[in-house]
């Protein structure tokens, strides 16, 4: 369904496209079960960021706190990419793993399942 | 001398004398906005204004209104009134208000005025005109009232300003904005029906009976002030709809198109009053979900029983909202405590009072999911590690709440929904399967969204840091936060001669 509108053709814009990211590319991470964090948070990356960046520096700065993070086992953690299951190679680039711009990864921890069990 | 017109002939006189067909320009150019969103009227004249008021009416109600409020404003400044409030943390409520709802009035002001211009039958130009007006005085009578407020607390200095910027305020304005760049008939569908029809009860007795309930007897008199407008508006809103749907049989699906989708934003953007009603009010006087049973599942349940002789229904998703009914307030006030620093009001963790409040109003779901939260939370605070949330958070790109909301309707209430499109080779995420419908039914629009956190990294909001982007919103370090420790709170001890902790040490000292 198009957008109706009074004269000629609806413009588009592509108001968070790639290009207007300084070279980053946006990336979400959300940790499933683990609510007391609100929301998956949104990151501007590089593309070429090795993955293992991810979880050794950019992660702690926000999901640090939590009292499950430092008992998280990274090797036993199960990883979805845009609703897919993967496992992502730590040593290679964000681009070089298939994640794009404006993608959403989120990750589980067997056995952390937040505050007391309770999804917190 | 004439004789006395009654009201009906003087109404007809007063409306539709005034219109009349163009003779040297086409009446489509005249009247351009109303074809092409696809609704057919083929009798204007067949449009019944319930009230028949004329503009002298309209004048003299208004007038005698405003009169007496103004008289109870000034009282109640003489008399320092806000001393009688049940607590100052009360005050952060008002500051949602001024900064969430006091700009979508006069929003709808310019809506209106556009509508008032736009349709060609003259009993709707004068209704629409008319609540052009009524919208823009709320929006001054809010002002006005909260002006007293904003002399002795913070987060009220400069709301329309921060109403077009702030990361949680583009949810209330994004709705405006929606509705307001859509046509005349899917913005009078929008705002008269979904919004002032179906849900206005859910905004304004949650604020009104909050302020009733906490002395805030200002906030009471503006409330009682818009309330016969109110019933104006939603009685005008139900007209329309009956009129659209008797019209013509191709408007059928496009109003109920409309239905579903500002239904849904309108509710989304009602878990802001949910998370004030549930965690803001020092005394509650009736919990969300007690709110939404009675105004929603029983009064919408039944208008749209009413309603399925014109061959509607009740809005897509419905039950949805419903089963959230019992989550929502504590979700919106999770993502409020992750990031209540960026904000320009104060909360904090609830009493133990409160929390038993909420369990009775709750049973099924705060003390299996909440209370633990607010626990661990309470341990944190209590090792001096009290949690925030310091990066940003995935918005949703329709309603743009940041993505808490989880899959209740999937029996998975601790689970975030999370929902995505593609467009044009880019994926847009969505929190709810209302928010994506509303996505893929038009998403040329909706990659226009303005998304506050996007933005932020894009480099269009005054800067990286938070304390530059907070400068950005004109909001003063003082204005959000914790209520414990606030200026706030310590402003409203000195005010009611309590020693702040501050005096207490010193006075320990000494």
């Amino acid at each position: 369904m198009t957008v109706k509108c009074l004269t000629g053709e609806y413009p588009i814009t592509m108001m968070d496209s790639v290009d207007r990211f300084h070279g980053n590319q946006l990336v979400y991470v959300g940790w499933d079960y683990h609510t007391s964090i609100c929301t998956a948070n949104a990151y501007p990356l590089p593309p070429d960021m090795p993955f293992g960046a991810l979880t050794e520096a950019v992660l702690p700065s926000v999901l640090g706190p939590h009292p499950d993070f430092p008992k998280i086992q990274w090797d036993k953690v199960e990883w979805l990419l845009d609703g897919q299951a993967f496992t992502p190679d730590m040593s290679k680039s964000l681009k070089d793993n298939g994640v794009g711009h404006k993608s959403l990864i989120r990750f589980k921890t067997p056995g952390l399942d937040g505050y007391k069990g309770t999804g917190n | 001398m004439a004789k006395k017109l009654n009201m009906r002939k003087r109404y007809e006189l007063l409306t539709r004398g005034l219109g009349w067909e163009p003779t040297y320009q086409a009446k489509e150019k005249v009247f351009s906005n109303e074809s092409y969103e696809g609704i057919k009227i083929t009798d204007w004249s067949k449009w019944e204004d319930p009230f028949r008021l004329t503009a002298d009416a309209y004048w003299k109600y208004q007038a005698e209104k405003d009169k007496k409020l103004y008289a109870v404003m000034d009282s109640f400044a003489q008399n320092n009134a806000h001393l009688n409030l049940s607590d100052g943390s009360y005050v952060n409520a008002l500051k949602l208000f001024i900064q969430g709802v006091s700009p979508l009035e006069y929003q709808a002001h310019r809506g209106f005025a556009r509508l008032a211009r736009q349709f060609s039958g003259e009993g709707a130009q004068i209704a629409c005109q008319m609540q052009s007006i009524d919208e823009l005085r709320h929006a001054q009578t809010q002002i006005h009232t909260i002006s007293h407020y904003n002399k002795h607390f913070n987060g009220m200095h400069d709301p329309f300003h921060m109403h077009d910027r702030v990361w949680y305020l583009s949810v209330p304005k994004s709705y405006f904005d929606d509705a307001k760049s859509a046509g005349p008939f899917e913005f009078i569908t929008s705002v008269s029906f979904a919004f002032e029809y179906v849900l206005t009860n859910l905004l304004f007795v949650p604020f009104m009976s909050g302020a009733a309930f906490n002395g805030d007897m200002a906030t009471v008199t503006f409330g009682f002030s818009a309330q016969s407008d109110e019933s104006r508006h939603m009685t005008l809103g139900l007209e329309i709809i009956k009129f659209l749907v008797e019209q013509h049989e191709d408007n059928l699906p496009i109003i109920q198109g409309w239905i579903d989708k500002h239904f849904w934003r309108a509710y989304r953007v009602l878990g802001l009053v949910s998370m004030m009603q549930d965690y803001m009010l020092p005394e509650s006087p009736m919990s969300w979900k007690e709110a939404w049973d009675i105004y929603f599942v029983e009064n919408s349940g039944a208008l749209f029983n009413d309603l399925a002789r014109y061959g509607l229904r009740m809005p897509k998703h419905h039950e949805v909202a419903t089963a959230e009914a019992e989550h929502l307030s504590h979700q919106v006030w999770g993502i409020f405590y992750n990031y209540i620093h960026a904000a320009a009001f104060n909360i904090g963790l609830p009493t133990e009072a409160k929390m038993n409040w909420l369990s009775e109003k709750y049973p099924n779901t705060f003390d299996k999911y909440y209370r633990p939260r607010i626990e661990m939370w309470r341990e944190m605070e209590a090792q001096g590690k009290r949690f925030f949330n310091m990066g940003l958070p995935q918005l949703c790109q329709v309603c743009q709440i940041p993505m808490g909301f989880t899959e209740v309707s999937k029996n998975d209430p601790m689970q975030i929904a999370y929902r995505v499109s593609e467009f044009n080779g880019e994926k847009f995420h969505t929190c709810s399967d209302g928010c994506k419908d509303i996505f893929d039914h038009e998403p040329e629009k909706y990659v226009h969204a303005w998304l506050p956190v996007h933005q932020i990294f894009q480099g269009n909001c005054g800067g990286a840091e938070i304390p530059d982007i907070l400068n950005w919103y004109h909001f003063k370090p003082e204005d959000g936060g914790d209520y414990k420790g606030s200026a706030d709170e310590a402003r409203w001890k000195a005010m009611k001669g309590e020693a702040s902790p501050a005096t207490s040490q010193s006075n320990a000292a000494a």
